[in-house]
């Protein structure tokens, strides 16, 4: 039994302390916005925000994050930061296939809130954790260049 | 009407982007079971035993002899669905073992023991001999030509593994409905109809009793053209066994392991030159590694010996492919198939000779370059406009290449040396030869309800490449509706006709030609308010009749075109490179969508550029070494710089609204611009790829 706040809302894990997190968010909370791309922490598809930072959930086990407040793409797609990532994402073509997408949106979001004017470069590095095979990642960046610049006062 | 170029958002965009895309690792069945497989760990042998330990209730075995038929439909069927006498490859499936619950379906798999007899394998490229598929074609008079010859230069190249590595790893789930005697399968896949028909062999049931059904697909990149099949088989044998839904998940490694990669190659060339510097004659011996089996090589071959002498006119010629068979795993389809070898080994090959004669890589090519009118190298035509000279015109103005070339040839000095490189290429658009009119014959299908929107029926997936919205906007802009109007839900083989698979950039081109050939009878019938079809057959254009006994005549009814630029600066201490830049022109008749179309362009070019430098992938006694992204490296958004990129218009009149084949030609420039690139900064020649930063250092040491 482990408690963790989960997209806002206090939870209780019945899974042992060292299951994957990502296991407990897609199987037993129901939650697959994140996916498994490599499971070993290479790729980010799995990522989430853990009290506000980018981890992998696929190498983070359940019990790193006891106490800790867990936001998926679930407990963020309801935002107007969400909307307006996803008017920019679409406007500049940047997703395709869509399994690194959950993922990307996540180090857009931690990226955002550390920084609302990012350059180029910090973009590039935000998301380099984060592969992708489709797009080149030229368009996703774009995009989060474009939240930005439009997102004045949201982050 | 507005131009068709101009981009909407995908109709696909807020589903995937919200996370509400379910994919086949987000199908949930009741009751459905976990698997997993016992493997080869050898690379040739005999099964002697199978012991398997005790089964608890709920789990399940299965393995060759639980099928109808144990032959896998690829083109040709040598490939058993399960391993039962012999092992071909390191990873080959031996069984498939499901439960309810995964670590103990994996522990099962682990205390399962296998006895082999080993037999000796043949594990490289060079030491095989057998022969998967053999394809050969002369023009001319290539003996006189080379006996007349003022220079003669011969080279070898080199092209290793390459690894489609999408996001989202192989997945399939089947259903067995016992009530009815049907198979339901729900998968990442790229062609429905292969998966369907594949069951059907393997399982012993007719066409009524196979249901298809794609998932929300992440990546394929030819990777789930052929494989898809396979899975589907073993998933559904194990479903029908257990009575219950069976999921097959892959995880990374076992599916960088197992599946399908770009076969590795080798391809020794030999260029006569006429005392102008013409390339007078060329002889041109490629060998693919096909790997346990056959399965696609023979048609990858194909494309691989059709641009054996690129985007160039040469009169005399002589081109032999082998795919040859080794005891490794089997490659496959991946964006290009067979075409980056040849344009990396070709397009190298044109700078080397340029060198020699003291002309400038660009200069040289012109010499060559092929135009509208000529004949290709199978003795078909170029019937449409070869846009070469536009190409380049424009990579010009954008790239400012020349001047470059021209500054980087000067001495350099110091850690830091600069270089540019530049690749001409083409793409044969759809599937080689006579296939669409003699095997594929396809069908689309437009469904108009009662409430006048349209859906559109047909077996070709979105796999990321954007068909959901190209096709949309192809139906929207000929019945002037709204794109909102215009439905394509993912294929369903109980309700789409067959249009053939996802794959040889033929769904958008002849796909899409019917898509707009139903629309047109569509809108000339229609009455608002009432349900409506209308059908559209594949019809063959005119061309020059295949054959491929002779290996003659048109081999492919269009050509995309382009051309790319790749600056780069490299470390001479640590043999690594720093893009500065990269340009891109592609001709891919009409585009649909600019945004479609640019995600096509910046992915192919970076899939291109990873092939030519980063990605290494080896087999060491047989197996897979780089099997994880750990060791396997594909580009990260730190390894690339923003492209430029432009389309030329060049309207083709068989394809909708213009538009030609477009997803693989994106690729197929990228390794040789950048070797070419290197190879200026270094002031040496790489003929082989992938070009580490150890492969650099080495030829600096020596």
């Amino acid at each position: 039994m482990l408690d963790f706040i989960l997209n806002g809302k206090k939870c209780t894990s019945q899974l042992p302390p060292q299951s994957r997190l990502l296991d407990v968010l897609r199987e037993e909370f129901g939650l697959h916005a994140p996916k498994e791309g490599c499971g070993e922490g290479e790729c980010g598809a799995c990522a989430v925000l853990v009290d506000g930072m980018l981890w992998n959930s696929c190498i983070t086990p359940l019990a790193n994050v006891q106490g800790k407040s867990v936001l998926t793409l679930e407990g963020f797609r309801d935002t107007e930061k969400y909307k307006l990532l996803e008017q920019c994402f679409g406007e500049a073509g940047a997703v395709q296939c869509g399994f690194c997408t959950p993922g990307m949106i996540m180090a857009a979001e931690a990226l955002l809130r550390q920084k609302p004017h990012p350059q180029e470069a910090e973009i590039r590095e935000a998301i380099s954790g984060n592969l992708c095979r489709c797009t080149g990642y030229n368009m996703i960046i774009a995009a989060v260049r474009m939240a930005a610049e439009r997102g004045a006062g949201l982050w | 009407m507005e131009d068709i170029s101009k981009a909407v958002e995908r109709k696909d965009h807020r589903l995937k982007m919200s996370g509400r895309a379910e994919y086949t690792c987000d199908k949930r069945l009741e009751g459905m079971l976990y698997s997993a497989f016992v493997r080869s760990e050898i690379a040739h042998g005999r099964i002697l035993d199978i012991t398997l330990p005790d089964l608890p209730a709920g789990y399940v075995a299965v393995g060759g002899h639980d099928l109808y038929d144990n032959h896998l439909p690829v083109v040709t069927d040598e490939q058993p669905v399960f391993a039962v006498d012999e092992v071909c490859f390191v990873g080959e499936a031996i069984l498939l073992l499901a439960g309810p619950d995964l670590a103990t379906v994996r522990r099962l798999c682990r205390e399962t023991k296998v006895t082999y007899e080993e037999l000796p394998a043949v594990l490289t490229l060079d030491e095989a001999t057998e022969m998967a598929a053999h394809y050969h074609y002369r023009k001319g008079d290539v003996e006189a030509a080379f006996a007349q010859a003022a220079q003669v230069v011969e080279e070898t190249f080199t092209t290793g593994y390459q690894e489609q590595a999408y996001l989202e790893v192989q997945g399939m789930v089947a259903q067995w409905d016992a009530e009815n005697g049907k198979m339901h399968v729900f998968g990442s896949l790229q062609a429905p109809y292969y998966v369907k028909n594949a069951v059907m062999r393997v399982l012993g049931l007719d066409d009524e009793h196979v249901r298809v059904v794609q998932q929300v697909t992440g990546g394929g990149f030819g990777g789930k053209e052929d494989y898809p099949s396979l899975i589907a088989c073993q998933a559904a044998a194990a479903a029908k066994k257990a009575g219950a839904p069976v999921r097959v998940a892959y995880d990374r490694r076992e599916d960088m392991t197992v599946t399908t990669k770009r076969h590795p190659s080798r391809l020794h060339y030999a260029a006569a030159l006429d005392a102008q510097h013409r390339i007078i004659a060329l002889k041109a011996d490629i060998c693919l590694d096909a790997g346990a089996y056959p399965g696609l090589s023979g048609v990858v071959l194909q494309r691989s010996v059709n641009v054996a002498a690129g985007v160039y006119k040469i009169e005399h010629l002589d081109v032999d492919g082998r795919a040859v068979i080794t005891h490794t795993v089997p490659n496959g389809a991946f964006r290009g198939f067979g075409g980056p070898q040849s344009i990396f080994a070709m397009e190298s090959l044109m700078n080397h000779l340029a060198a020699k004669v003291g002309m400038t890589p660009l200069a040289f090519r012109q010499m060559h370059v092929v135009q509208q009118g000529d004949d290709t190298v199978t003795g078909g035509k170029f019937h449409q406009y070869v846009p070469i000279p536009d190409l380049l015109a424009k990579v010009e103005e954008m790239s400012a290449y020349s001047r470059k070339y021209a500054a980087y040839s000067q001495p350099q000095t110091g850690r830091y040396r600069r270089g540019i490189g530049l690749s001409l290429f083409l793409h044969g658009c759809g599937f080689t030869g006579s296939a669409e009119k003699d095997i594929l014959r396809a069908r689309v299908i437009l469904r108009k309800y009662a409430d006048d929107t349209v859906e559109i029926l047909a077996s070709n997936v979105d796999i990321g490449q954007g068909l959901k919205t190209t096709f949309s906007k192809i139906v929207a802009a000929v019945l002037d509706l709204p794109l909102e109007r215009i439905i394509c839900p993912n294929p369903d083989t109980d309700r789409v006709p067959d249009s053939g698979p996802t794959v040889a950039s033929r769904s958008l081109m002849i796909v899409g030609k019917l898509v707009e050939r139903a629309a047109r009878k569509l809108k000339a019938g229609w009455e608002s308010g009432k349900e409506q079809e209308a059908v559209a057959d594949y019809e063959a254009p005119e061309l020059i009749p295949w054959d491929m006994d002779k290996f003659s005549g048109d081999a492919y009814p269009a050509y995309s075109w382009g051309v790319n630029v790749v600056e780069l600066e490299e470390d001479r201490l640590t043999g690594m490179t720093k893009l500065l830049g990269v340009w891109g022109v592609f001709d891919v008749g009409k585009v649909i969508d600019n945004t479609v179309m640019l995600g096509q362009a910046e992915g192919g070019m970076l899939q291109g550029i990873g092939y030519g430098s980063m990605e290494k992938m080896e087999a060491a006694a047989g197996k897979i070494r780089q099997n994880s992204f750990t060791d396997y490296m594909i580009p990260t958004a730190m390894d690339t710089v923003p492209n430029q990129i432009a389309f030329i218009d060049n309207y083709y009149a068989d394809g909708p609204f213009g538009a030609k084949g477009a997803g693989e030609l994106t690729l197929l420039g990228g390794a040789p611009a950048y070797t070419a690139a290197v190879e200026q900064a270094a002031g040496k020649a790489y003929p082989n790829i992938p070009l580490t930063p150890e492969r650099i250092l080495a030829a600096e040491a020596k």
